[in-house]
């Protein structure tokens, strides 16, 4: 590991608190298991065998929003999901994040009509949009690490 | 946006038993996010302690418009749509969509095209059944199914993006033919996934066909009759589990399918486990017929040379001003179609899967609507859900394989 030799006899490690909290939430953050669409079959292919997600510290998915940490929209959102959306996003517990999968739940994609939503972020904010239609999995676990950027950048005085 | 509402058992009265309105049954809301609802359907569940006394099926969730959004595009462009509509089954959107247009243009395709498309179209229902095999092994508690499945899945996927250049929205299927000409890897690749499925499915046969748990959780439960799947139209798997033999790839052969030799598999029991039993034949007998589409794949062109509807290929645009009158022409305004209405249909992993066609005479469609599997299928849950514990309305959803896509639209 060589954090023994870090930390010497003392058993002590120096981080800043912002660091270490952060650090902690992007390697375990518990992605909402919510699928949609089209997308939601490339997201399991995500957290198959061949792509793995579980690398990355996501692969438990949980079913219950009030377990997740991150909400993926992964598909086209109709009017009448959208209040359903909605919901399930403020039953999550904050810290929470939000990545649209997708050009549907992006921008509204190929589906510029009546039923979908023009875009999630009409309901709710999102941190993350992953385009592709639907994303690759590398195009969806590019998107996970973007978002552990952001969280890595993240300071205590914002969290308040 | 609607605002949400409490809703009261008064105003649900036509829905649900005397019983729940006195309060002696209990209301469970299932979905529309729920693991196990296969996407966002939502049960609305009369339960008797653990037993479901009826079962309302709530659809709507995924509601695209994509009917209505395809009148405003021409032909060509609709059929992007057509993609998006059942997501494990595009290859076969996009042909049945074809197969409407060619009919109402009376449009030829080159043999070369005709075997590409069967072999593309066996391969994703391989696809589609593979992802069924998968989430609805999962639902049971059978995890590691579904890695192996989405193992095999991936392998189907990068035939595809080698042919599309896209792993599931391909749209290569096109009125006339296909897209282009598969790529020289194309024949490699689907040989070594020949070579490779039949041990792979003994595998998955040999993980779930004797295990106790699947038998405990898949015999005799949702059992419907043969009389019962023609009186709710449910097609595909789930009348020929119920023992009738009807296949639209038999019964009304397109894209040359007469012309192959395969089976269609049956069984009687129409519980949940014959629906497997079948779903998993019927993989065997695609890979059947990819074989000898792959044997008889001949040379030649992949589009009709009509250049009225089909656009010529690059390599005349640069020589010939005809073809690029045509091109420019074919992409500005598209091309317009005669007055009618056809209908075309195809055999869906999940049944039939029909496209009416209605023309003006212009170049956007007037009217297209889509008669969906699913949606039929889903209209047999209360009936094969009445009486069953909670936990086997999930392997009854699962068994019926829908897509929420197809049966929304």
């Amino acid at each position: 590991m060589g954090i023994e030799q870090k930390a010497g006899n003392m058993g002590v490690v120096t981080a800043r608190l912002e660091d270490v909290i952060n650090w902690s939430r992007t390697n375990s953050m518990w992605p909402m298991l919510f699928g949609l669409a089209c997308c939601a079959i490339e997201m399991m292919a995500a957290q198959a065998a061949n792509y793995d997600m579980s690398r990355f510290g996501m692969e438990l998915m949980r079913a219950s929003p009030r377990q997740s940490d991150l909400m993926i929209v992964a598909g086209r959102v109709s009017r009448k999901m959208a209040p359903v959306l909605r919901q399930l996003y403020d039953q999550m517990p904050s810290p929470k994040w939000v990545i649209a999968m997708g050009d549907c739940a992006s921008c509204g994609g190929v589906f510029n009509n009546y039923a979908v939503v023009q875009g999630v972020d009409e309901i709710v904010p999102v941190d993350v949009y992953v385009a592709g239609c639907p994303p690759r999995p590398e195009g969806l676990i590019h998107g996970v690490m973007t978002l552990h950027e952001k969280i890595k950048q993240e300071k205590l005085k914002t969290w308040a | 946006m609607t605002e949400i509402r409490e809703v009261s058992v008064d105003e649900l009265r036509h829905l649900v038993s005397d019983r729940a309105r006195s309060g002696e049954t209990m209301l469970l809301n299932m979905g529309p996010q729920h693991p196990s609802t296969h996407g966002v359907l939502r049960l609305l569940l009369e339960l008797d302690g653990e037993t479901v006394v009826s079962c309302i099926p709530d659809i709507g969730f995924l509601h695209t418009g994509v009917e209505k959004n395809m009148e405003s595009k021409n032909y060509q462009q609709a059929e992007v749509m057509t993609d998006r509509l059942d997501y494990l089954n595009p290859i076969g959107n996009n042909l049945v969509y074809s197969l409407a247009v060619e009919k109402l243009l009376d449009l030829d395709v080159p043999e070369r095209a005709q075997v590409i498309r069967v072999i593309l179209a066996e391969l994703t229902r391989i696809n589609s059944h593979l992802v069924w095999v998968g989430t609805s092994a999962l639902d049971l508690g059978a995890m590691s199914l579904f890695l192996y499945a989405m193992r095999e899945r991936e392998l189907i996927l990068d035939i595809f993006e080698m042919c599309a250049g896209q792993r599931m929205m391909t749209t290569y299927v096109r009125p006339g033919g296909l897209w282009r000409d598969v790529p020289v890897e194309f024949e490699a690749a689907v040989r070594d996934f020949l070579a490779l499925m039949p041990a792979r499915l003994d595998e998955y046969e040999r993980l779930l066909n004797n295990n106790p748990l699947f038998l405990e959780r898949t015999s005799q439960i949702g059992i419907i009759s043969k009389e019962d799947c023609l009186r709710y139209a449910a097609t595909g798997p789930v009348l020929r589990a119920a023992g009738m033999a009807y296949d639209l790839r038999k019964a009304r052969p397109y894209s040359g399918y007469e012309t192959y030799d395969f089976d269609i598999p049956t069984e009687t029991a129409g519980d949940v486990r014959a629906r497997y039993l079948v779903r998993m034949a019927e993989m065997r007998q695609s890979l059947r017929i990819i074989q000898q589409g792959m044997d008889r794949l001949p040379y030649g062109p992949v589009r009709s040379n009509n250049r009225k509807y089909v656009p010529p290929p690059r390599s005349e645009i640069g020589v010939s001003m005809e073809a690029l009158i045509h091109h420019f022409k074919l992409w500005t305004e598209g091309f317009s179609a005669p007055q009618g209405s056809v209908y075309a249909t195809i055999e869906s992993p999940r049944g039939e899967l029909g496209v009416f066609l209605e023309s003006d005479g212009g170049p956007k469609p007037y009217r297209v609507h889509f008669r969906t599997p699913t949606f039929p299928n889903l209209q047999i849950m209360p009936l094969l859900s009445r009486g069953h514990f909670v936990a086997d309305v999930v392997a009854i959803i699962g068994s019926i394989d829908i897509v929420l896509g197809d049966a929304d639209r």
